[in-house]
């Protein structure tokens, strides 16, 4: 069964120069993810470490980083290797009714690896329902050594999708601003992009004044963000592989919270050009800007819905921060949230049913979701100080910002609330987490 | 014996980090004062001293001069009595002092979200400079800027760093 499709890793080699160059400055800022809560009720899946043919070791156990992925999502029991009565690597070596009545496994993935150039790896992944005796999917990839965890997340993402019937996020991105004390430099603030499980950073900017708000295009390839450089707020857009950036806005007043349309041809943002914080959309092609929001409160933190029809925003003008929708047109915005005096920050998930937002609940920051049809607020964290909530591209998680015993860490929840993690820095603080979308 | 070098070297670079991180705040807010060209006008403040705005209690309008920070309760823009006498102060020095250029930075504690904070802080800053504007600070020379919750004064996570860091710092 050769299904094998070769997929290329288009960009991992571009992305391995730019590790390199900044590996002296991101050793220490690696993200490592812990798990805080996890329910032991996922389907069980056996995952039987890659076989190798190469001369020296394997520069990266593929397997485990699949067996990390699958933990991590919470929808999935990893059954212990010492269980295991065999260790085939290809199909001829397995045997179902093993795995089937001795592990009760309902599925198995199996693999091997062999390095077929001076920095190429052949990879051959397979995925098995263990009751039907059949294969769900086999795939084959050609890498060099610096694609390995990308496989291994496309691979995860693969098996995701045909075991829960939903898009997995594993091969995707996280951009978010770490905060760290330089000693006799005072602080430096870094905006950086990771592989969704912190692996990989990549420092894409460093600035000894604050940074802010990053925010994906949709095709994932630029980041708008805010930068204080020049001690006060200018807005950029990045290219994210090349690092070339061009400054959008310098208004005087504030220049901030930049969100994109889901056509990826405008961006919605906060200016105090006239005085006061409105919401205007400017579209990227002349810079045009169509002001949006008209009162004398707050008007801030735009975010779009997904079919770029509406812009949810934060405004203070009802007294205490509280989330309304207004037409991506202009027009009058109506109130959303009704449930306590501090709803901010919203944004949507991709299937615009829910939002995700900050919710202070008898004094303490928590991440909600809002079932926008209910209006129903749920609180999803026992964190405080809670900040920056966003979905993942497939709606299943929720990554936010918080403090843990006086650090600034990453933290995710799962929609429903059951499995958590965070994600923390040896040293310094990190925030305001943005999750790419979906690599196309 | 390794380990007792590591330990010392980590302690010594933790304070060293720690010197430096407080250090660091008000030099850079000073600094930026001075940008504006008049960093010698501030009421006696010796350069890189801690504790700017705290010391005396006495009420001449040396010593309201003397304090360049004002505070704010949460999520509100609203001046109290105290910062009141410090803005009439300066003010009145600014007036009679047409050549001063003046930066409003207004700063908010970590609660709350980021981008609301940076718009908060701005009205903060508005709300002083329309109080000064009134008592005679005319022309262009009055600038606010914010910088929301990222430049705490005080970094503890509860309400006695919170009360510091919301603030409006008056730097010329």
């Amino acid at each position: 069964m050769k299904v094998l499709a070769k997929t290329s890793v288009r960009g991992a080699l571009l992305l391995t120069g730019l590790v390199l160059m900044f590996w002296s400055l991101t050793a220490r800022s690696i993200l490592t993810i812990e798990i805080t809560q996890s329910l032991d009720v996922g389907m069980p899946i056996a995952i039987v470490p890659f076989g190798w043919e190469g001369t020296s070791k394997p520069p990266q156990d593929v397997s485990a980083v699949i067996e990390a992925d699958l933990a991590r999502s919470g929808h999935f029991r990893i059954q212990p290797k010492k269980d295991y009565l065999s260790a085939p690597h290809v199909q001829k070596d397995v045997i179902f009714k093993d795995w089937r009545r001795l592990l009760k496994t309902e599925a198995l993935v199996i693999g091997k690896m062999r390095q077929i150039g001076p920095d190429k790896y052949r990879v051959e992944f397979r995925l098995y329902d263990v009751f039907k005796e059949t294969q769900l999917a086999g795939y084959e990839f050609d890498v060099p050594a610096s694609g390995l965890r990308m496989v291994a997340h496309q691979f995860s993402d693969i098996i995701f999708e045909k075991l829960t019937g939903e898009p997995g996020v594993f091969n995707t991105r996280i951009a978010y601003i770490t905060k760290e004390g330089i000693p006799r430099r005072g602080v430096m603030f870094r905006l950086q992009v990771a592989d969704s499980d912190g692996y990989n950073p990549i420092t894409i900017l460093s600035s000894a004044e604050p940074l802010m708000s990053p925010s994906w295009s949709p095709d994932g390839k630029r980041l708008a963000y805010v930068s204080f450089e020049k001690k006060r707020t200018m807005l950029f857009v990045q290219n994210v592989t090349d690092s070339t950036r061009t400054l959008i806005a310098e208004f005087k007043g504030n220049n901030s919270a930049p969100a994109w349309s889901p056509d990826g041809t405008r961006l919605a943002l906060t200016l105090s050009k006239d005085g006061n914080a409105e919401i205007y959309v400017m579209r990227l092609a002349d810079r045009s800007l169509t002001r949006i929001t008209d009162n004398p409160a707050i008007d801030t933190e735009p975010a779009w819905s997904p079919d770029g029809q509406h812009i949810i925003f934060t405004s203070a003008r009802s007294g205490g921060p509280q989330i309304f929708r207004v037409s991506a047109q202009g027009g009058t915005p109506q109130r959303l949230t009704f449930e306590g005096d501090y709803n901010a920050r919203a944004s949507y998930s991709a299937d615009g049913r829910m939002l995700t937002l900050i919710t202070r609940s008898a004094g303490i920051f928590h991440t909600a979701v809002m079932d926008l049809k209910t209006s129903a607020l749920q609180v999803l964290t026992d964190t405080s100080l809670d900040e920056s909530p966003s979905f993942a591209p497939n709606g299943r998680i929720i990554l936010y910002a918080t403090i843990v015993q006086g650090r600034g860490v990453l933290a995710s929840v799962s929609s429903d609330g059951r499995v958590r993690q965070l994600l923390k820095l040896q040293e310094g603080d990190v925030r305001e987490p943005a999750w790419s979308p979906f690599n196309r | 014996m390794k380990n007792k070098t590591l330990l010392a070297l980590l302690v010594v670079l933790g304070l060293g980090l720690a010197g430096c991180a407080s250090q660091n705040e008000k030099p850079a807010a000073v600094t930026e004062g001075a940008g504006q060209g008049a960093e010698t006008s501030g009421a006696g403040e010796q350069p890189g001293a801690t504790g700017t705005a705290l010391d005396g209690d006495k009420t001449s309008s040396a010593d309201l001069l003397g304090k360049r920070r004002v505070y704010f309760a949460f999520d509100s823009s609203a001046v109290d009595d105290e910062s009141r006498g410090i803005i009439e102060a300066h003010a009145t020095y600014l007036a009679a002092h047409p050549q001063t250029k003046v930066v409003l930075e207004g700063h908010t504690d970590e609660r709350g979200t980021r981008e609301y904070n940076l718009a908060l802080g701005e009205r903060r800053g508005q709300a002083v400079e329309r109080m000064m504007r009134t008592l005679g600070v005319t022309g262009d020379r009055v600038k606010v800027t914010s910088y929301g919750e990222e430049k705490p004064v005080a970094t503890g996570h509860d309400e006695s760093s919170w009360r510091l860091n919301r603030r409006v710092e008056i730097l010329y």
